[in-house]
C-alpha cells in the first residue's frame, strides 16, 4: 500500500426551502442516491449549517461543494472553481443565509491548521430564489446530471472511485430526511392562493451593500503595525 | 422635540442624530437597527427592523403533520433540532398521543447538548469580538499571558508559555495572510475594548480551542438522531431503536457501547465548560463590569415557557427542570403560570409589522393567527420601498409581529430563565448565580445588563451540560429495567386521528421560548404559527406603543464613536438574535461588515 487513500467530503449547501437555493443539496442527494464509494469518502448534506461543518472540512484532503452562487451569469450556468479561487467565489456574492458564510467556516477551519489540500466549487447560478416553499426551477435541475459528472471526474483525478449502484436507491434512502425528499417535497406543496411565496423585495433585488471603502487600508495598518495603537 | 414616554416606562426623544446599521452583522439572518443619539452621544431612541420576510407558516398549510418537523428544522442552521422538538411536541399535543420514558430522556439528552453546543459557539464564535479584540491580541506578553490562564483556571491544561506562542504566531501569519478571516469585521482600534492584550490573547486562544472542542458535542446528536447536521425525528418518540447487546454498525440501533460513547461527550462537555467557558466570563466580566448597560425589559418583563420534563409527557411546570413563568412591572417576587392555550395571554399585533389584520387593534393567539404580508410604508420614510434610508417607526416598520404577554413586551432567553428561577428559589440556578455575583463582586442588580445576559447564557451551558448525565443515568436505568420502547406508533396511522384538532409544543431555545402552534384539518395542517424567541426579543412596538426587548436594551447607552456602534452589536448579540425564523429569509449576504450610516 502506498499510503492512505485520501480522504473527500462532498457537501451540499444552501436552503431547502428557497427554491434553486436548495441546489447543493439535491445535488448531493442524487449522487448519494447513484453512486457510493469507499469509507474514505462522506456525502454529506450540509444544508445552511456554518461552524458545525468546521470539522468536516478538518477532516477532508479533498473538498467538493455543490452551491448557489451568484456569478452574475446567465441562469442556470454551471461554474467551476479550484482552489485557491474557492473562498473567493463564495464569498464574493452569497445569496444564502447561512449562520456563518461558508467562505468563513473555510477560514476558520484553516486557522485551526487543517484546510482540504483540493477545492473544487460546483456552483450554479439561480434562475430564481424568490420563491418560498419552491422547488429547483427546470434549468438549475437540470444542472444536477452534469455535475455531478463533474464531481466524479474532479475525485477521479484524486484517485478517488465511484462504483454505480446496481440499481437507484429508492427515494426514502435519500441521505437528506425521507419527509423532504424531492418528489414529496414538490408534491405536498399547497396553492399559490394559501401560501405566499415571495421575499422582502428591499433584500430580494438589493445588490447588496458595501463596506467602508478605506476599510482595506485601515485593517493593513493595523495588522503591520499592531504595536502602534493605544 | 418632544420626549414621548412609552407605557412601559421609556423616554423616547427622536431629536437627535439618527445612526443606521444594516445589516447588524455576527447574527443568522438580516435584521436592521436605527437609533437617535443625543449630544452627548446616548442613545435617546431604538428601531429593530427584521427585513426578512418571514413565510414558514404558510408554506406548512396542507402538509402532512408528522412531516412539519423536516420542514422547520430547515428554517436555519443553528436551532435545527429545537424546532424540530417543538413541531414533534405540537402534533402530539394535539393528537394526543404519550411518549415513551426513553424518548422523553432521549430527546431531553439531545436538546441540553444543543443548549451547550449553540451557548459555547455563541458566546466563542459570535459575540466575544463584542468584548475581546484579537488584533490587540498580537501585542501580549506570552509569560503573561500563561500567568493569567493559569490565574484564570487552573485546571485547565493548556497554558504555557511555549503554546501561548504558538498560538500568536499562528494568529499573526493568519492575520498577516491579509484574510484575517472571521476576525475582519471589527472596529479594533475602538475604546469600547477594554482587555490587556493577554486577556485578548488568552481568550482568542479559546475561541480556537472551542471551535475544534464543539465537534464532540454534535455527536451525541448524531448517535441519537441517525444523521449528521439534520437529525431524523418522530411524532411519537425517536426514531432510534434500542438494543444493548446489538451491533455496532451504522444503522444498528442503540446500545451500551454507543451510551458510553455518549458518557464520554459529556464528560469532557462539562470539563470544558467548566474549565474554559465559565472562567472565561468571569475574567471577561471583571474588566467589563463597569459597563452595565444594556438591561432592557430584563428588570421588568421576562417570560420562560420551560422545558426538560422530568417524567414524560407531564408539561406541568413542577415537572419542568427549566423554569417556567412570567414576570410583569418588575415586580419580581410575583412569578406569573404561564399558559400557552389561554387566548388572552399570548397574542401576536401588527399596528407596526408588515402584516394585515383585520383589526389590528386586537391581538391575535396564535391558534387564531394570521399571516398575511402588507408591505407598505410611513409617510415619513427616507427613501424608496426598496431602498431604505431611514424607517419611518410610527408605521409598519418591520416583518416582525409583535407578541405580548397579557399586553406584556417581554424579554425572553437564558437571562429570563435564570432571573425566574432564581427568583422562584430553584437551587442549581441559585448557587450558579450567587457564586458569579461572589467572584465578580457585583450585587443582584448587575444581573440586568447585556454582561448579564451573556453570564446567564455560560452559567445556562454548565447546567445543561451537566443535566445530560442525569438523563443518560435515567435512560440506562429504565432500559435496564427492561423498559426498550422509544417510539408510541399507535396514532401514526390519520386514519385514527379526528377530523379538526389543534394543539401547541412548546421548548426553551437556546435563544428563548419557543412555541408551535398547530391546527390540524382532515389530516392535513391547517394553520401553523410559530413565536420565537427573536419575535419577542426582536419585536416592534405595539398599538399602545410599547417597545420590544432589542429596543429597550439599546436605551440610554453611550456609543463612544457613532460610526463604530461597537455597544450596539454588543447588546444585540448578548441576545443571540435569530432572524431566520422570526422572519424569512434570504438577501445578499457577501462579506459581514455591516454599513453604517451617521444623518
Amino acid at each position: 500500500m502506498g499510503g492512505e487513500a485520501p480522504t473527500a467530503l462532498v457537501l451540499g449547501i444552501g436552503n431547502l426551502l428557497w427554491a434553486d437555493e436548495g441546489f447543493g443539496v439535491r445535488a448531493v442527494e442524487e449522487l448519494h442516491r447513484r453512486y457510493r464509494f469507499d469509507d474514505n469518502v462522506l456525502v454529506m448534506d450540509g444544508g445552511t449549517q456554518g461552524v458545525y461543518l468546521v470539522q468536516h472540512i478538518r477532516d477532508a484532503d479533498i473538498l467538493v461543494v455543490f452551491d448557489a452562487v451568484d456569478y452574475g451569469l446567465p441562469p442556470g450556468t454551471l461554474k467551476l472553481v479550484q482552489g485557491d479561487e474557492v473562498p473567493k467565489f463564495l464569498g464574493a456574492k452569497k445569496i444564502s443565509l447561512h449562520q456563518t458564510g461558508f467562505q468563513e467556516v473555510l477560514a476558520m477551519a484553516e486557522m485551526l491548521g487543517d484546510y482540504p489540500r483540493h477545492l473544487l466549487l460546483i456552483g450554479v447560478q439561480p434562475v430564481e430564489l424568490d420563491d418560498y416553499g419552491g422547488s429547483l426551477r427546470p434549468a438549475v435541475k437540470a444542472q444536477i446530471e452534469p455535475s455531478i459528472r463533474h464531481a466524479l471526474q474532479f475525485l477521479a483525478d484524486h484517485g478517488i472511485q465511484a462504483t454505480e449502484r446496481d440499481g437507484e436507491l429508492s427515494e426514502d434512502d435519500t441521505i437528506a430526511s425521507l419527509e423532504m425528499t424531492l418528489g414529496r417535497y414538490e408534491g405536498g406543496r399547497p396553492d399559490a392562493a394559501s401560501a405566499y411565496r415571495h421575499g422582502d423585495d428591499r433584500v430580494v433585488s438589493a445588490s447588496g451593500w458595501s463596506g467602508p471603502s478605506d476599510f482595506e487600508a485601515e485593517m493593513e495598518a493595523l495588522v503591520k503595525h499592531p504595536a502602534e495603537r493605544g | 422635540m418632544a420626549t414621548i414616554t412609552t407605557p412601559n416606562g421609556f423616554n423616547l426623544d427622536t431629536s437627535g442624530q439618527r445612526v443606521v446599521v444594516d445589516p447588524v452583522t455576527r447574527i443568522e439572518g438580516h435584521m436592521r437597527c436605527e437609533v437617535n443619539i443625543d449630544e452627548e452621544n446616548i442613545i435617546r431612541n431604538a428601531v429593530s427592523t427584521g427585513t426578512m420576510w418571514r413565510g414558514l407558516e404558510v408554506i406548512l398549510k396542507g402538509r402532512d403533520p408528522r412531516d412539519a418537523w423536516a420542514f422547520v428544522q430547515r428554517i436555519c442552521g443553528v436551532c435545527t433540532g429545537t424546532h424540530a422538538l417543538t413541531s414533534v411536541r405540537a402534533v402530539e399535543d394535539a393528537l394526543k398521543i404519550d411518549i415513551p420514558e426513553n424518548a422523553n430522556s432521549i430527546r431531553n439528552i439531545m436538546q441540553l447538548s444543543l443548549q451547550v453546543h449553540d451557548h459555547l459557539v455563541h458566546f466563542y464564535h459570535l459575540h466575544a469580538l463584542d468584548w475581546v479584540n484579537p488584533v490587540n491580541a498580537l501585542r501580549a506578553d506570552r509569560k503573561a499571558t500563561s500567568e493569567l490562564q493559569m490565574k484564570v483556571s487552573p485546571r485547565h491544561a493548556k497554558s504555557s508559555p511555549g503554546y501561548f506562542r504558538d498560538i500568536q504566531n499562528r494568529l499573526k501569519k493568519f492575520v498577516e495572510s491579509g484574510q484575517l478571516g472571521p476576525f475582519k469585521n471589527g472596529y479594533w482600534t475602538n475604546p469600547a475594548y477594554l482587555l490587556p492584550p493577554e486577556a485578548d490573547l488568552m481568550a482568542v486562544t479559546h475561541y480556537l480551542e472551542a471551535l475544534d472542542f464543539q465537534k464532540e458535542i454534535m455527536t451525541t446528536r448524531t448517535i441519537f438522531g441517525g444523521k449528521d447536521t439534520h437529525p431524523n425525528w418522530l411524532v411519537g418518540g425517536v426514531p432510534c431503536a434500542i438494543n444493548m447487546d446489538g451491533p455496532l454498525a451504522a444503522g444498528a440501533p442503540i446500545n451500551m457501547e454507543r451510551l458510553n460513547y455518549v458518557s464520554g461527550v459529556i464528560d469532557r462537555t462539562i470539563e470544558f465548560i467548566d474549565n474554559v467557558y465559565i472562567p472565561d466570563i468571569i475574567a471577561i466580566g471583571n474588566i467589563y463590569k463597569g459597563w452595565l448597560y444594556g438591561g432592557g425589559l430584563s428588570s421588568t418583563s421576562l417570560l420562560s415557557y420551560g422545558d426538560i420534563p422530568d417524567r414524560a409527557n407531564d408539561y406541568s411546570a413542577s415537572n419542568l427542570m427549566m423554569p417556567r413563568g412570567a414576570i410583569i412591572n418588575g415586580k419580581l417576587n410575583e412569578i406569573h403560570d404561564v399558559d400557552l392555550r389561554d387566548p388572552e395571554q399570548v397574542q401576536e399585533f401588527v399596528p407596526h409589522s408588515w402584516y394585515k389584520y383585520d383589526d389590528e387593534k386586537r391581538g391575535l393567539h396564535p391558534w387564531d393567527g394570521i399571516t398575511e404580508p402588507n408591505y407598505e410604508l410611513g409617510p415619513d420614510l427616507i427613501g424608496t420601498k426598496t431602498n431604505i434610508k431611514q424607517i419611518d417607526e410610527n408605521a409598519k416598520y418591520s416583518w416582525i409581529k409583535a407578541p405580548r404577554w397579557r399586553g406584556h413586551a417581554m424579554e425572553v432567553g437564558p437571562l429570563a430563565r435564570y432571573v425566574i428561577g432564581y427568583m422562584q428559589g430553584h437551587e442549581e440556578i441559585k448557587d450558579q448565580v450567587d457564586s458569579t455575583l461572589r467572584a465578580l463582586n457585583v450585587p443582584i442588580n448587575a444581573l440586568f445588563s447585556t454582561l448579564g445576559r451573556t453570564a446567564a447564557r455560560g452559567l445556562e451551558a454548565s447546567w445543561a451540560a451537566h443535566k445530560q448525565r442525569y438523563f443518560l443515568d435515567k435512560l440506562i436505568a429504565n432500559i435496564k429495567a427492561g423498559d426498550s420502547a422509544t417510539a408510541n406508533t399507535d396514532k401514526f396511522d390519520p386514519s385514527s386521528w379526528p377530523t379538526e384538532v389543534k394543539g401547541v409544543g412548546f421548548t426553551e431555545a437556546p435563544r428563548g421560548a419557543l412555541a408551535h402552534w398547530i391546527k390540524i384539518k382532515d389530516t392535513k395542517i391547517d394553520n401553523y404559527q410559530c413565536v420565537v424567541p427573536t419575535t419577542w426579543n426582536g419585536s416592534p412596538r405595539d398599538n399602545e406603543g410599547n417597545i420590544g426587548a432589542f429596543e429597550a436594551s439599546l436605551m440610554n447607552t453611550k456609543v463612544e464613536r457613532p460610526e463604530e456602534p461597537v455597544e450596539i452589536l454588543r447588546t444585540l448579540h448578548s441576545f443571540d438574535p435569530c432572524l431566520a425564523c422570526s422572519t424569512h429569509v434570504m438577501g445578499p449576504d457577501g462579506q459581514e461588515l455591516a454599513e453604517v450610516k451617521v444623518r
